[in-house]
Parts: structure tokens; sequence; C-alpha cells
């Protein structure tokens, strides 16, 4: 896909989050809103996925690990086919298969149940691992939220993947700058985190995680990378997209009210127009 | 007698397994020495992953390998297992009902001079907590083997419990394990005596010295203790006038636990409750703490008595 018709399609899933989180009346948009380019790349661009047998064995796999960020692996699961872009209106219902954070059982094309943090990382680890041992092509893709890496879990399973020479696995660093409580200076810094990830042994690519050239490459260089997983940092904007929730603390966890749902997706929606010209 | 610690059954048990499975693989957290799967490491390098001393990632990769069709069982010691890693157990391997067998080993006070730090008495009761968790603690070496065998067969996350401290082969070559299924050992009229792990070849000793006094105790070995053999004991309810529960485990969320959870409101006995009496353990030899925490035979014998 083209980068405009990458944006495009971001914009759309961008629409599908605020409007599912507007009807769910919880959840989070801001986390939600700073991955969905580069979900989207993963999703229609980068991983040899199946949507019509989401349990393809082929396939490459996905770790959430900010697992609540789910409406943005939600919307992007039901834009690629994996299920009715109607089920988004369930999310976190009684009776519907969109729980809070990602469940692998239930929901088509969601490859680890997660949603506590730290966890994530260490199950995609354990399958990049698996598919070494056998000697297959499947590749591994996570994204943790920069105030993940407070969890001392992540540095055990980046170790691990390190010394394990786990290079067909990529951990994507949502690097927001913000948590619930404040900033991440604010709150305990695991700053500075390329020095980090660098010294437990991985190639550490640093980019603009809204910009689809930079996403490419880095994508591409990590293919080229061989030995060690790969680490992208992508540098973010909570709440990207809709201007009156970007960079701000309180739309971690907050749902949208019908009034400015209707703001953000005409915000949404001029945007998409710039797109389609 | 002969003896064998079930962490070494654990060990050779693996061994057999892996020949037969090759999607089996071991994971260890720097214990291998101890919880016995350096047998497996020797025949099966590759198949062996050391993931250092770093529990919680150790959970959350073999979930992960399990998602791919492997069959992980992960070894260190029960209170690192069970009690360190309970969280990403519960939510990476439970909330997902993944294929991962926890086989922790050195658990309860037979742990010895190391002392309370690495003894767990908790890791039934947090291990039974978790839906969908099957918990295992075999008595003897010959059940032991059989229960690794019976985890690998079934689909979904178990907990085996393993002992450091030698124990007597109570069982006989052809003993036929069921995950769940209780295991009468002794018929008799007046007690049942209900047993786990170690405290099964007590609980045998226990019943002699009562049958001097003219006490005949029915004998029972719950080596699952989720789910639990609701029919026996029933049968035991009806048979005899009340229960004993011997475990080498706090009394609090273990098997004591478990029967008076399973009991039916229509159909109630007594029931005492051995165990570990809500404190920490201390360095000794096992055989010690046993008799200073009132686990030894003779101390059984006499609170039986008391009780009766």
């Amino acid at each position: 896909m083209e980068n405009s018709e990458l944006a495009l399609m971001s914009n759309k899933i961008r629409q599908d989050i605020i409007k599912s989180i507007h009807k769910a009346g919880s959840g989070h948009p801001g986390g939600s809103l700073s991955i969905t380019d580069i979900l989207t790349y993963l999703y229609f661009e980068e991983m040899l996925i199946n949507p019509f047998n989401p349990n393809d064995l082929l396939r490459d796999r996905f770790v959430l690990s900010k697992g609540h960020a789910a409406p943005a692996l939600y919307s992007v699961l039901a834009n690629r086919g994996y299920f009715k872009p109607g089920e988004l209106q369930n999310l976190r219902k009684l009776g519907g298969f969109l729980q809070g954070h990602p469940e692998m059982k239930h929901t088509p094309g969601v490859d680890m149940s997660t949603g506590s943090l730290g966890q994530g990382i260490s199950a995609a680890v354990g399958m990049a691992l698996s598919f070494k041992l056998d000697n297959k092509e499947n590749r591994v893709y996570t994204i943790l939220g920069d105030g993940e890496l407070e969890e001392g879990q992540v540095w055990e399973a980046t170790m691990f993947a390190g010394n394990n020479h786990l290079d067909n696995l990529v951990i994507i660093v949502d690097n927001n700058n913000l948590q619930i409580d404040g900033t991440i200076q604010d709150v305990n810094s695991p700053y500075p985190i390329e020095e980090k990830f660098k010294s437990f042994r991985c190639n550490v690519i640093e980019i603009d995680g809204h910009c689809f050239t930079s996403i490419r490459n880095a994508f591409k260089q990590a293919r080229q990378n061989k030995g060690v997983p790969t680490v992208v940092i992508a540098n973010t904007v909570k709440g990207k997209g809709v201007s009156f929730m970007e960079d701000q603390l309180s739309w971690h966890g907050t749902a949208p009210n019908d009034q400015q749902l209707s703001l953000a997706i005409q915000e949404l929606q001029e945007e998409a127009l710039l797109w389609q010209k | 007698m002969a003896k064998i610690a079930t962490r070494e059954s654990y060990g050779q048990a693996l061994v057999s397994l892996g020949h037969e499975a090759k999607n089996v693989v071991v994971l260890d957290a720097d214990l291998s020495v101890a919880t016995k799967t350096c047998l497996f490491r020797k025949e099966f390098p590759k198949r062996h992953i050391n993931c250092g001393i770093a529990e919680a990632n150790m959970i959350g990769v073999a979930a992960g390998l399990s998602t791919t069709g492997k069959i992980p069982f992960v070894s260190t010691f029960a209170m690192f297992a069970a009690g360190r890693a309970y969280e990403q157990i519960r939510n990476s391997v439970a909330y997902p009902h993944l294929n991962v067998k926890i086989a922790a080993t050195h658990a309860g006070i037979s742990v010895g001079p190391d002392g309370a730090t690495h003894q767990c008495n908790e890791d039934i009761a947090l291990m039974r907590t978790i839906p969908g968790m099957v918990v295992i603690n075999p008595a003897d070496d010959i059940e032991a083997k059989a229960a690794v065998k019976a985890a690998y067969e079934y689909e979904g996350p178990v907990y085996l419990r393993f002992s450091r401290l030698p124990s007597p082969i109570i069982n006989t070559e052809g003993y036929q394990f069921q995950i769940g299924k209780g295991v009468l050992l002794k018929e008799g009229t007046d007690i049942t005596i209900i047993a786990t792990g170690l405290m099964v070849f007590i609980a045998l000793e226990v019943s002699h010295l009562l049958e001097l006094q003219g006490i005949n105790a029915r004998v029972i070995n719950f080596h699952t203790l989720k789910p639990l053999d609701h029919h026996m004991l029933q049968e035991s309810i009806e048979k005899t006038k009340c229960i004993f529960t011997l475990e080498e485990h706090s009394i609090i969320g273990g098997l004591g636990s478990a029967v008076l959870e399973s009991m039916n409101p229509n159909n109630m006995c007594p029931v005492h409750r051995i165990g570990i009496e809500d404190s920490f353990g201390e360095s000794g030899d096992a055989e010690e703490l046993f008799e200073k925490y009132g686990l030894s035979s003779n101390k059984i014998y006499e609170k039986i008595l008391n009780l009766l």
C-alpha cells in the first residue's frame, strides 16, 4: 500500500476506535491512537497473515503487550476482515467477544491474551523461540508502552531474547511519554531506553511512529538484521489524530461523550478528505 | 522400603516423555540440578531452555511456546513458581487455558535446611484458586511418574507438586493413575484419613498405630487437589464418623479446605485438618521439622487419639 492509502486506513481505524470507546462508555483512547499508524502498517503491509484463517500456522504473530490499547487492535482486525466491523459496537459489553483487554480464545485474530503489563512481551519471546527451535520463518511482533518498561519482567524478557538471538522478534515501544499518573519522568523513568535495549544485545531503531516512511524503513531494516532482536522505539503522540486528545494525560482512560465524539469524528473526516485528494 | 524423591521421579519421567513426544520442551530457572530437569537436558539439550533466574519471564515464555503447539513443562521451586510467578500463571497461562505444565519441586517444609524462604506451604492454596487449573501432589515415585504422563495427556494447565525429600514407594507397578480420582489404600469403619503427597505414607503408618488401639481407619490418597474426588469423599462420610486430612501445606487453602468446600450440606461430618498451622517453617532436617510442626506419624497419632 502507498503511504497515502495507509494514512487513509489509519484514519478510518481511528474513527472506529473513538466510536467503539464512546459506545462502550469506557476504555483507553490515548494509547490506542498513539499506536494506530504502526498497527495499521503491521496488519496491512508488514505481517504475513490470513484473516480468513486466523489460526493459520504459517502466520506471523502479534502480541499487544500494552493490552489496554485493545480498541486499536480490534479496529484494525475488523477493518482487515477478521470479524464484522459491527462487532466493534459490542466492545466491553457483556456477552461480546471484545473484552476490555485482548482475549485470544474468543476473538479471531488475537494471538495472545494480554492486559497485565510486562507479560505480553514474554509470550512473544516464547513464540519467537518456538519458531527458532523449529527453523520456521514466522516473525513475531509485540507493542509495549513506554510506561510498561517500568515492569521488571520486560527486562527479563529482553535479556532472554538477546541471549537467545531471536532476530525473528520485533519489540516496538510506543514512546508517547505519558502514563496514568503523569509523564514518564514524573512517575519512574526507565530512560535512557535506547542504551538499555542495546546493552541487552538488541538492534535499536528510533523512528517517528506516525510517519509511514519511517515505519516502513524500520521494519525493512528489522528483517535484514540478523542474530539479535530488533527494538523499534516509536516516538508517538498520545491521542494522535484528535486535536483535543493529543498529548493530554486525561485521555489515557476516558471515553468521549456525545459532543466530544462528534468533534473527533468531524476532525478525522476532514483529515481523511485531505488524504483522498 | 525403597525411597526416592518425587523430583527425581519427575526428571526421569521427563526423559521417557521426551523420547515419545517431540513437542515436549522443558524450561528451568537455573535450578535444573535441583529440579532434576538436568536429566532431560542431558538427553535433549535443544529442547531444554534455561531461562535463568527470571521466573516471571519463564512462565510467559512457556505460554508463548504453548500457543505454537509445544507442550512446555516449566520447573523451579514451588515458592518461585506458585509464589513469585502467581500472576503470570493466572493471566498468561490459565486465563487463555494454555497447555502449560508447571512442575514445581521443593514444596513444603520437607525442603529442610534452606529454611522458611524456600519452604512453600501455600502453593496448593494459590493454584487451587485459579479457574481451570488442575492441581496434583503425588505421593511416591510411581505416582509421580504416572502424574507426569497424565499431565502431558491432559489438554490445559496443570500444577504438579514434587518434593525434595526421598519418600517410600507405596504404590506398585501397574498402578492406574487418573486425574481427579482418589485412591483407596485401606478400608476402615471408624475414621477416614485423607492424605496427599508425602503425607500419604505417614497416613498409612498412623493407621497401623491406630489399629493397635482398636481404631479402624479408612485411608485415602487424594493426589489430585483439584478437581477433588467428590464421590470418594461422600463415600467416606457415609462409611466413617469423621475425617482427618493430612497435608504438608498450610491448613488454610489446601487439602483440608478443599475437603470442607466439597462437603454436601445435607451430608456432612466433622473434618479435622492436620497440616502447617498458619506459620512459616525454619531450618532443620525434614524429619526434625515434621516432628516440630506436628506432621510426624507419632504426633499425628497422638493428635487423633486426643480428638477422638
